[in-house]
């Protein structure tokens, strides 16, 4: 059987695309690969490690588990989308360097994506919700408290 | 790149039917949250997938005039876990669902997976049977509704001919109201981890609140083969009067019902273990949220 090539539009951190993309590609596979995406991780490939979470419509999704074909018409949201239009780092992504919620850096962006729809919804979370908020991420390094405070810092200060 | 040599999309049930017939290597694609696993794994060589993503109808938690709960076999566990019906008429069941994977999976895995995929630890069967819930299936012949209880044949093995797709999860009103529960996953991490026991209890108490009227209770877990309804448990509950010996007979009871093997997850001895002590809890707490009084 020939390859499956389907034609799809989506937006892709504010931008409307147009691809023609692989059935068999995930979306992993489509935001590394045809947008140099790179910080969309490659950990588990399996969904059990949250490496390569972005939001889709605003929701977190292991982009691993994830068709590419399955984009469409929909809004991708990555790390790089959110930098400022000069490359400023959002707010979140300051919390996670002043709070040392960063070391090797591998884990960062997808728990920052999952980050970014928590705080979307503009809500105060204990500090238990947002660790089960959180909970689809592997850190070998923070061990997960300055990551957790991270995300409460950010949330406080766009609240008051 | 995924082993897929094949990838249909249906627009609605009646185009996913044909094109599972017309395909019957094919297998039914939602979520993709176990699929796609299995594909990676190299369980599904060649897969090729019917995706029934698209059909919308599928989605969404109802309730018909006669009080019937209709869940959209689509309704991811992220929706089935906030939703407003749920958690007014089966709580446990919106527990159940934010306790699956991670927030991720939550998003995008559906209950009908859930079923469908017929895991024995699989998270939301045991407080659907401890719940009497239905199950609409759609194929060539028309539709038809079995109960969960009658779905698992044996390992792996539903009631489900390759041509047909479960379409929605229904409870009747008789099966939720006046009923409270609990159900519990034991697993040995918080969050993305499969259940090494799952027991899911609903009580009806009598009107005065002085006797169990109805039990009702489930395992999953992998204490069986597939989830099931521990009905030595509900007989050493149902009609008993609240007393502080209860828990403990009703656990005894469900340990009757269980057959745990040993595995690398866990020993049969930790499953007996753990499930004897939380099936007294769970009764407990059921009784409780009943509103009936044990004095322990």
């Amino acid at each position: 059987m020939s390859k499956q090539i389907r034609l799809i539009r989506c937006t892709v951190n504010g931008r409307l695309r147009e691809a023609a993309v692989d059935v068999r590609a995930s979306l992993t596979d489509f935001l590394r690969g045809d947008f140099r995406l790179t910080s969309v991780k490659k950990g588990c490939e399996v969904g059990e490690c949250g490496a390569c979470t972005v939001l889709v419509d605003g929701e977190a999704v292991n982009s691993c588990l994830y068709l590419a074909v399955w984009a469409d018409g929909s809004e991708i949201l990555t790390l790089e989308g959110l930098a400022g239009p000069n490359g400023e780092l959002s707010d979140i992504q300051q919390a996670f360097i002043d709070e040392a919620a960063v070391q090797c850096g591998f884990c960062t962006p997808g728990a920052i994506m999952s980050a970014t729809e928590i705080l979307s919804e503009g809500r105060l979370l204990s500090d238990e919700e947002i660790r089960i908020r959180m909970s689809g991420h592997f850190c070998r390094c923070t061990g997960y408290e300055n990551i957790v405070r991270a995300v409460k810092k950010t949330m406080l200060l766009r609240l008051s | 790149m995924y082993d897929i040599k094949a990838y249909f999309e249906a627009a609605n049930a009646e185009e996913a039917v044909c094109l599972l017939r017309a395909h019957p290597d094919a297998c039914i694609i939602a979520g993709g949250s176990d699929v796609l696993v299995q594909i990676r794994d190299g369980k599904r060589k060649n897969a090729e997938l019917v995706s029934i993503r698209g059909i919308e109808a599928l989605r969404g938690v109802s309730r018909t005039p006669d009080g019937t709960i209709r869940i959209g076999a689509l309704t991811s566990f992220a929706r089935l876990g906030k939703d407003p019906v749920i958690l007014e008429c089966i709580p446990p069941l919106a527990e159940a669902a934010c306790q699956i994977g991670s927030p991720q999976i939550r998003n995008i895995g559906t209950l009908g997976g859930n079923i469908c995929n017929a895991s024995p630890t699989a998270d939301t069967p045991p407080t659907l049977l401890a719940w009497d819930a239905q199950l609409e299936l759609f194929g060539p012949e028309g539709t038809r509704c079995i109960p969960l209880q009658d779905f698992y044949l044996g390992s792996k093995a539903v009631d489900k001919k390759p041509e047909e797709l479960l379409t929605a999860v229904l409870i009747p009103a008789g099966a939720y109201r006046g009923f409270a529960g609990k159900m519990v996953k034991y697993a040995a991490r918080e969050a993305l981890d499969t259940s090494i026991v799952n027991c899911s209890v609903s009580v009806r108490l009598s009107e005065d609140g002085e006797r169990i009227e109805k039990a009702r209770a489930a395992f999953g877990g992998a204490l069986g083969q597939f989830p099931a309804r521990a009905s030595s448990a509900e007989a050493a509950a149902t009609g008993q009067y609240l007393n502080g010996q209860l828990p403990a007979l009703f656990a005894d009871a469900f340990l009757q019902d269980i057959h745990p093997r040993d595995g690398w997850r866990a020993s049969k001895a930790l499953r007996v273990q753990i499930a004897g002590e939380l099936a007294k809890r769970v009764f407990l707490e059921s009784v409780k949220r009943a509103g009936g009084v044990i004095h322990e």
